[in-house]
């Protein structure tokens, strides 16, 4: 008796949980919840985990108690019932309707969580190899959100910060108290969009669009990984959200929308060589370095060097091709859609010009937006 | 006549090879058991290797060791080769050795497919291993191969995709084996209620794989001619749906978690009643709790697929339908200990390896539970959570059945004892370093690390680094058992035809080691 008290605290400490504790080393339950159906979640959760815990201390006590006072080594004597279809049945009927009323409050998040009716905005979610886009469909801004930690850091060459891994260039920014639906697909491969803060993760489907919808309740950034092996940087692919105010939110958006009016403007001016090499640089590093490296060199049998290639010290034609349309069965994607003719401008003017390539090639933006009919 | 009856009476050994052919060539039950056996150890070192590798690099934050594209590699091949290559046919190397002997028939019904059967599984294995050398490497998209990923990998897909085709067909052979072998060649009196509960824990096995493992053939195949043949199963510019992959995908891969798990029932189903002294509790309602869990196997699988985005009435059938799952499992366990309650238990290494299973799966099936449940389940697929519970199933379930029912049986294998008391640190060391390796793992995913990643943020470091200790302790113990079986062979005390004071079945009336053809004369069974 007091061995199966004992197993029951055991059993009761194990799951100890820190409802709303901070960021410890030693999180031992879901993330503190931030919408109401993330809420709802964690509620359900604690439930299925009681009723889990005083089933395995009743079953296990019954076990080792047995196992302590049945043995032979203390003379216990062998019975031989060896059946009983009253219990059988009793045993039956029981767990099912414990399962019968879990159901129940499950049932009804699962019916909340598909309801994406009725948004206040909604925004389009795109999972590539590998990084987020996100396009505000009603406000017609759009941008990428890349992983911004430092490869020093991944390698140990530099200390790691405090969000290391879980920081973005671009975050998605959202305002608190809206109802917002995501609307998620994919360009290359199967990724998924998962916030758990929100209780939000929808696999993003080549070719199919999913949606997911949240309400965030208090301002704050909230972050989340990809939830689908997606290739080699599967697990260098997260999403930042930031909640704000309304009027803050607006302020951002007005302040979005501008500078993409500005880029457009743009597009026509001939820039000179270090000015795209510039701009190029950046490009590659967050762009092509994941495969082709910063140093350009690639990885033999995998991904092609790129200093010193053919392709990219030839015909300027071949180089353009390869970038903008890709190489169909390999995983060298066709860029055209994933960068602007100025990103794509830069970044090739940069290939020609950087390491050991010295072809003095420049490509213009509007070169670049001819090739697009 | 009776002179040449004779000399002949066992003669016909001296036109058996000896040496490698032996083995090559052998159509004996017990021979194949031994090869199955022997394979699968060897391949669970290998496995083991690669998981022992991919803690390696998760033990810190930042890569150390390897290319994130290559710990990819590793992953997937963990998987295939732990599941198709060290737990499923270390199953079936336990059906060969003890399914004739248990319903007293002289062999498998087609001992020729028997040979077959097994030396498919080296030739696949080598495929999969030497996919890690082909441009781009192994397959990298996971065991699981979910397309696009997997459409635009290197060959070594293609080399998988081959090794799963092996697979399936040997696996599909050995199946067919067992039923015929099970419905047509029990002894006089063995009617079905009266198998000892192994045997039908494969007969209900054997009848799932027939059932799906052309199912897993169908997908990958699919997968292989939109890779090369032009076709778009899993595209949707050409018409498809890569989640069609997925669906049929799970449809076999449900099925095949219970394919690794029911077996394993029924050891334990051997060992509880042998070490308790009792009969088991409740033989016919586990008989159909076992036929249930299987033919609800086939109701379930879109539960790996809570995700994909399917409507509101999908996630609710699959839920209440695997939520339903853990009924006749629960059964089983309370099946279980009732057959312990009032017996008179000791507690030899076979009996704590099942009793570590009752334990750990039980654990597991609640983790799975949890799992069950959608608005849950959203928040912890394809996190850590889905790992510590898979493992707790698969190992600490089938595996500890697996090394509990070595134990049992060895004596009667070879005819010689294992040393009790390394038996003994073998379990305790690996029941102590697999929870240190895979409780904090639950922890990981409900905190939000995702699975199948290199390298994490720093608030999962330190249970990462605990995680990464009990997986090195748990590789390292598992050498004591292969140190163990090897001593037991070459040194072992001299064992009795009957071991286990509490055994009963009628491998047990056999001499330990049994003549190499047993049972060629039927018992009687009353």
């Amino acid at each position: 008796m007091a061995k199966k008290l004992l197993l029951c605290w055991i059993g009761l400490l194990l799951p100890m949980f820190y409802a709303g504790a901070a960021q410890s080393a030693y999180e031992l339950n879901l993330q503190q919840p931030e919408t109401p159906i993330a809420q709802q979640i964690y509620d359900l959760h604690t439930l299925i985990l009681w009723v889990c815990v005083v089933i395995f201390c009743g079953v296990f006590g019954v076990m080792f108690y047995a196992i302590f006072k049945h043995r032979k080594s203390l003379g216990h004597e062998a019975s031989q019932f060896h059946e009983n279809t009253t219990v059988e049945i009793i045993w039956t009927i029981i767990p099912f309707f414990i399962l019968v009323a879990i159901a129940y409050p499950a049932t009804k998040t699962v019916l909340a969580m598909k309801n994406t009716s009725n948004p206040d905005i909604s925004i389009k979610v795109t999972g590539y190899q590998w990084k987020w886009k996100y396009d505000y469909l009603q406000d017609g801004i759009s941008f990428y959100s890349t992983l911004s930690t430092p490869e020093d850091q991944i390698y140990g060459r530099a200390p790691r910060d405090e969000h290391y891994l879980l920081e973005v260039d671009n975050p998605l920014v959202v305002p608190i108290d809206k109802r917002i639906r995501v609307l998620i697909t994919a360009d290359d491969v199967i990724h998924s969009w998962w916030v758990p803060a929100f209780g939000v993760k929808q696999d993003a489907i080549v070719g199919f669009i999913r949606d997911a919808w949240f309400e965030v309740e208090k301002p704050g950034i909230y972050r989340g990984q990809c939830a689908e092996l997606c290739g080699k940087n599967h697990g260098f692919m997260p999403i930042v959200v930031v909640a704000k105010e309304q009027k803050d939110y607006e302020t951002w958006l007005a302040e979005q929308k501008q500078a993409q009016a500005a880029t457009t403007v743009n597009i026509n001016k001939t820039f000179t060589l270090d000015e795209l090499k510039a701009q190029g640089e950046k490009v590659f590093n967050t762009t092509c370095a994941v495969c082709h490296q910063v140093n350009g060199k690639g990885i033999p049998g995998t991904f092609p060097a790129l200093d010193g290639s053919k392709i990219v010290n030839g015909p300027k034609a071949d180089h353009l091709n390869i970038v903008m349309n890709g190489k169909p069965g390999t995983a060298m994607v066709a860029f055209s859609k994933q960068l602007s003719d100025l990103e794509l401008a830069s970044v090739i003017t940069y290939e020609r010009n950087a390491w050991g390539n010295k072809t003095g090639d420049v490509i213009q933006p509007s070169q670049i937006k001819a090739l697009r009919k | 006549m009776d002179a040449a009856q004779a000399t002949h009476a066992h003669g016909d050994h001296a036109h058996h090879p000896s040496g490698i052919m032996r083995w090559v060539m052998t159509t004996n039950h017990k021979d194949i058991g031994t090869l199955y056996l022997t394979f699968s150890c060897i391949m669970f070192f290998i496995g083991g290797t690669m998981a022992m590798t991919i803690r390696a690099e998760l033990f810190e934050p930042g890569l150390q060791f390897l290319r994130p594209d290559f710990f990819n590699q590793l992953t997937t091949l963990h998987g295939l080769i732990m599941i198709f290559g060290a737990i499923m046919p270390a199953f079936v190397g336990f059906a060969n050795w003890q399914v004739p002997m248990m319903i007293g028939a002289p062999d498998m019904a087609f001992a020729r497919m028997n040979n077959w059967s097994f030396w498919l599984l080296p030739f696949a294995a080598s495929l999969l291993l030497i996919s890690f050398f082909v441009p781009g490497g192994a397959a990298a998209g996971g065991w699981t191969l979910y397309p696009p990923l997997s459409v635009e990998l290197g060959p070594g897909m293609d080399l998988t995709i081959f090794a799963i085709h092996l697979l399936g067909a040997s696996s599909i052979m050995g199946a067919i084996n067992i039923i015929t072998t099970i419905l047509n060649m029990r002894a006089p009196g063995m009617t079905l209620m009266k198998m000892p509960l192994f045997v039908w824990t494969w007969l209900i096995t054997a009848y799932l794989l027939i059932a799906v493992m052309p199912v897993l053939a169908g997908a990958v195949t699919m997968l292989l001619t939109d890779r090369h043949f032009g076709t778009h199963f899993f595209n949707a510019a050409g018409g498809g749906d890569p989640v069609l992959f997925q669906h049929v995908f799970w449809f076999f891969g449900h099925p095949e978690v219970y394919i690794m798990i029911l077996p394993g029932f029924g050891i334990v189903s051997q060992i509880i009643p042998t070490f308790s002294r009792k009969p088991l509790f409740g033989y016919t309602s586990m008989v159909y709790a076992t036929a249930s869990i299987a033919i609800l196997s086939f109701c379930v699988w879109a539960h790996h697929m809570f995700t994909v985005g399917m409507p509101a009435a999908g996630q609710l059938f699959f839920m209440y339908s695997t939520m339903l799952i853990a009924v006749p499992t629960g059964v089983k366990v309370f099946n279980w200990v009732a057959t312990m309650w009032r017996g008179s238990m000791t507690f030899e290494t076979p009996m704590l390896f099942a009793i570590g299973f009752i334990f750990l799966f039980t654990l597991g099936g609640f983790t799975g539970l949890v799992l069950a449940i959608t608005p849950v389940d959203i928040q912890l697929q394809d996190t850590y959570y889905v790992v510590a519970h898979f493992h707790y199933v698969l190992v600490a379930g089938a595996l500890f059945s697996i090394f509990g029912g070595v134990y049992y049986w060895l004596p009667k294998w070879t005819g010689k004892m294992y040393d009790e008391t390394l038996g003994k640190w073998h379990f305790w060391l690996s029941m102590i370093f697999f929870n240190v390796a895979f409780f904090v793992q639950h922890f990981l995913g409900l905190a939000g690390m995702p699975r199948r990643i290199p390298d994490y943020a720093p608030q999962f470091a330190d249970f990462n680094m605990i995680s990464s200790i009990g997986a090195f302790g748990f590789g390292l113990s598992q050498l004591v058992f292969v140190y163990l079986v090897i001593k037991c062979i070459r040194s072992g005390e001299k064992a009795p035809a009957k071991p286990w004071e509490g055994a009963h079945g009628l491998e047990w009336t056999l001499p330990s080691p049994p003549p190499y053809h047993s049972f060629e004369t039927p018992p009687v069974v009353k």
